[in-house]
C-alpha cells in the first residue's frame, strides 16, 4: 500500500491506493462506496432483464423469448432488484457514506463489522447469481417464492432462497451497527432533536431491519426444509397451510417496503432545505412520522393477501391499518411542500430528482389506497396495476430519491462536480421515460391485464407498446445519467467544500472528507437546519 | 457517553440457571410422552418462552443493562407477539 504522491490533499479515497486497500478498509465511507457500486452493477443487469422483457411484450405471443424463460426473467429481475438493489440501497450506501459524518462521528460503532456485512452482502448477492445459471434452471416461483409452487418447483428454487436467506444477515448486522453508533456516537451536543433527518430515518429503518428481517430468514429455512425434508409446513399434501406462508413472508416484505422508501424520505428531506436555503419545516413531526410509519408499517402485511382466503375479520383490519399509515407519509408531503414554499429555491439537478420523487411517490401512495381498499382490492389484485403501483413506490420513490442522494452528495464523496446540463437532461429522459413506462400499466391493469403474463389479448396492445418505448426512454436516461457521473468523478471541475450552502456537519469538511472525517470532534450547540445567511440565487 | 460497569455474575449464579434450564428442557421432552393432545405444543412453546427469558435475564445480563436496553428488548417481544397474535386471530376467525 502507498501514500498517494499527488499534490492532492489526503482523503478517504486517496491515502491508501491499491484494490486491498479498497477490500480491506472499514472506512464507512469506502464500504459505502463498495455497496454503491455492488449495487450499481447489479441494478444495471436487471434493468436490462427489465428491458428485455418489455421488448418481449411489444407484441402478443412470443417475440424474443419463450414463456419459461419469461417467467425466469421477471423471477431473477424481481430476486436483484428487491433483494440485491432497493432493501440495501440508500441505507448501505448513502447511510454508511454520510451517517458518521452527519452526527459528527469519525466512523460506525462496529467498523470490522461494517466490512464483514459487505463480505455476506456480496456472498449472497453471488449465490443470488449463480442460481440463476446453476444447472440450467433459473428460478421461476417470482420473487416472492410463494408456496406450495416454490416447495414442488424443480428449478433452483433452494439456491435462491439460501441467497436471500444470506442477504437478510447483511441487513441485519447493518441495521444493528446504525442503532448502535446513532445511540453512541454522537456529537457532544447533539441531542436526538438536534440529529439531521436522515440520520433519523436511518434510526428508524434500522430498526425494521433488525425486526422483520429473521422472520423472512426463519421462513425461507422453512421452505428449504420442507423441499428438502418433506416436513409439512407450507404444503397442504404434508399437512401444512400455504396461507401461513403468506402470512410469514409478508411480515417481513411489507415492512421491507419501508425499508426501502424510509431512508429515501430522509434523503429527500436533507434535500429540500438545503435548495430552499430554509429550515425543514416541523422537524419533530416528520421524526415521529418517520417513526410511526416503521411501527403501523409493521402491522399491514395482510392487505397483501386480500384474495388469499384470509378472513373477513383480518381483511377489514388490515385494510383500515393500511390507511392508517398513509397519514404519516402525507404529513412528510406536506412538510417537504411547506419547506419550499417561501424559500430560496434553487432548481439544481438534486432538487428536480427530489421534486420527482414527491410527485411519483405520490401516484404509488393514491394507487396504494386503491389497493388498501377491499372492494377495489378483489378487482385489481394480481393485474398490472400492482405492477405499476409498485414501482411508483419503489423506482418513482426508491429509485428517484437515490438519484437525488448521488446528485446531492456527489460533490462531497468525489471532491468533483458533475455537469448540471447533462444532468438535467439524463433527469428529463428518466421522468418521462418512467411515466410512459409505468403509467400505461394502470390503465391496462384496470382494464383486466394480469400481471406476470407473457403473453396477451390484443386489446392491450397500444399500452404495452407505450410501456415498451418508456422503457427505452427510460434506459437512455439511465446511461446518460451514469456516463455523466462516471466521467465526472475523475474528470469533473474541483468541488468546494459546500457547493449547495448546506448547513448539516457533511457541509463543514472538506470535500472528498479525511479518513477520519473530522480533525476535532464538533461540538453541536443548535439544531441541524438553522440557515443564518440566505443565500439568494 | 458514559460506559456502565460491567457485571460478573458469580459462579452460583450461573450453575443455579443452567441447572434450571435443564429442568425445563427435561420437562418439554417428557411433556411429549404424556399425550396433551393440543396442548403439548402450547406447553412447549410456554416452557421454550420461560427459557428464553432466563438466558436473556441472566445469561444475556439483561438484569443487569440500564433500563434503556430493557425496554429495547422488551418492545421487540411485545412486537413480535403481536404479530403472532395477529395470524392465529386470522386463523380463529377463518
Amino acid at each position: 500500500m502507498t501514500h498517494s504522491t499527488t499534490a492532492e490533499p489526503l482523503n478517504y479515497l486517496n491515502h491508501k491506493t491499491g484494490l486491498w486497500s479498497w477490500l480491506s478498509s472499514t472506512d464507512h465511507k469506502r464500504i459505502g462506496l463498495l455497496y454503491l457500486y455492488s449495487i450499481t452493477i447489479f441494478f444495471c443487469a436487471a434493468a436490462v432483464l427489465g428491458l428485455l422483457m418489455r421488448i418481449e411484450k411489444i407484441a402478443p405471443g412470443q417475440t424474443i423469448m419463450s414463456a419459461q424463460t419469461y417467467n425466469g426473467m421477471f423471477t431473477i429481475h424481481g430476486i436483484i432488484m428487491v433483494f440485491i438493489v432497493v432493501i440495501p440501497g440508500l441505507a448501505a450506501v448513502f447511510g454508511n457514506i454520510m451517517l458518521p459524518i452527519m452526527i459528527g462521528a469519525k466512523d460506525v460503532a462496529f467498523p470490522k463489522l461494517n466490512l464483514f456485512s459487505w463480505y455476506v452482502y456480496i456472498s449472497g448477492a453471488f449465490l443470488g447469481l449463480y442460481s440463476q445459471f446453476a444447472n440450467g434452471h433459473s428460478p421461476d416461483t417470482g420473487w416472492t417464492f410463494y408456496v406450495p409452487y416454490s416447495a414442488e418447483a424443480s428449478s433452483n428454487v433452494v439456491i435462491a432462497l439460501t441467497a436471500a436467506f444470506v442477504l437478510g444477515f447483511a441487513s441485519i448486522l447493518t441495521g444493528l451497527n446504525f442503532i448502535v453508533t446513532i445511540h453512541r456516537m454522537r456529537a457532544p451536543g447533539m441531542t436526538w432533536f438536534r440529529m439531521p433527518l436522515f440520520p433519523w430515518s436511518l434510526y428508524a429503518t434500522a430498526w425494521i431491519q433488525i425486526l422483520a428481517t429473521p422472520i423472512i430468514g426463519i421462513t425461507l429455512l422453512m421452505v428449504i426444509a420442507e423441499r428438502t425434508f418433506h416436513i409439512g409446513f407450507f404444503d397442504p399434501a404434508l399437512g401444512g397451510d400455504p396461507v401461513l406462508y403468506q402470512h410469514l413472508f409478508w411480515i417481513y416484505s411489507h415492512p421491507a417496503v419501508y425499508v426501502m422508501i424510509l431512508p429515501a424520505m430522509g434523503v429527500v428531506t436533507e434535500i429540500f432545505p438545503t435548495f430552499s436555503q430554509k429550515p425543514v419545516f416541523g422537524y419533530v413531526p416528520i421524526v415521529f412520522s418517520s417513526m410511526a410509519i416503521a411501527l403501523v408499517g409493521y402491522f399491514v402485511w395482510g392487505h397483501h393477501m386480500f384474495t388469499s382466503g384470509i378472513s373477513y375479520e383480518s381483511r377489514w383490519f388490515f385494510s383500515f391499518l393500511t390507511f392508517l399509515v398513509a397519514i404519516p407519509s402525507a404529513i412528510k408531503v406536506f412538510n417537504w411542500l411547506s419547506t419550499m414554499y417561501g424559500g430560496s429555491v434553487d432548481l439544481k439537478p438534486p432538487l428536480l430528482f427530489a421534486i420527482s420523487f414527491i410527485f411519483l411517490f405520490t401516484i404509488g401512495g393514491f394507487t396504494g389506497l386503491t389497493l388498501g381498499s377491499l372492494a377495489t382490492n378483489i378487482q385489481l389484485h394480481n393485474t398490472d396495476f400492482v405492477v405499476a403501483h409498485f414501482h411508483y413506490i419503489i423506482f418513482g420513490g426508491m429509485g428517484f430519491a437515490f438519484f437525488a442522494g448521488i446528485h446531492y452528495w456527489f460533490p462531497k464523496i468525489y471532491g468533483r462536480m458533475y455537469n448540471f446540463r447533462w444532468a438535467n437532461i439524463s433527469w428529463g429522459f428518466l421522468f418521462a421515460g418512467f411515466n410512459l413506462l409505468y403509467f400505461p400499466l394502470f390503465v391496462i391493469g384496470i382494464q383486466g391485464m394480469p400481471r406476470r403474463y407473457f403473453d396477451y389479448d390484443p386489446k392491450f396492445q397500444t399500452g404495452e407498446v407505450i410501456s415498451t418505448i418508456g422503457a427505452f426512454i427510460l434506459f437512455i436516461g439511465l446511461i446518460g445519467m451514469i456516463s455523466n457521473l462516471v466521467y465526472h468523478s475523475k474528470r469533473g471541475a474541483i468541488a468546494p467544500a459546500n457547493p449547495w450552502h448546506g448547513v448539516t456537519l457533511e457541509w463543514q469538511i472538506p470535500s472528498p472528507p479525511p479518513h477520519e472525517n473530522f480533525d476535532e470532534v464538533p461540538v453541536i450547540t443548535r439544531e441541524p437546519y438553522v440557515f443564518d445567511h440566505p443565500h439568494t440565487n | 457517553m458514559k460506559n456502565h460497569e460491567n457485571h460478573i455474575s458469580s459462579d452460583t449464579l450461573n450453575w443455579t440457571v443452567l441447572v434450571i434450564l435443564l429442568i425445563l428442557t427435561t420437562i418439554s421432552i417428557l411433556a411429549i410422552k404424556m399425550h396433551l393432545g393440543a396442548f403439548t405444543v402450547a406447553l412447549a412453546l410456554i416452557l421454550a418462552s420461560i427459557k428464553v427469558t432466563i438466558v436473556l435475564t441472566y445469561f444475556m445480563h439483561l438484569k443487569f443493562e440500564n433500563s434503556l436496553l430493557r425496554i429495547m428488548v422488551g418492545g421487540v417481544f411485545l412486537l413480535f407477539a403481536i404479530v403472532i397474535a395477529i395470524t392465529f386471530i386470522d386463523y380463529y376467525f377463518r
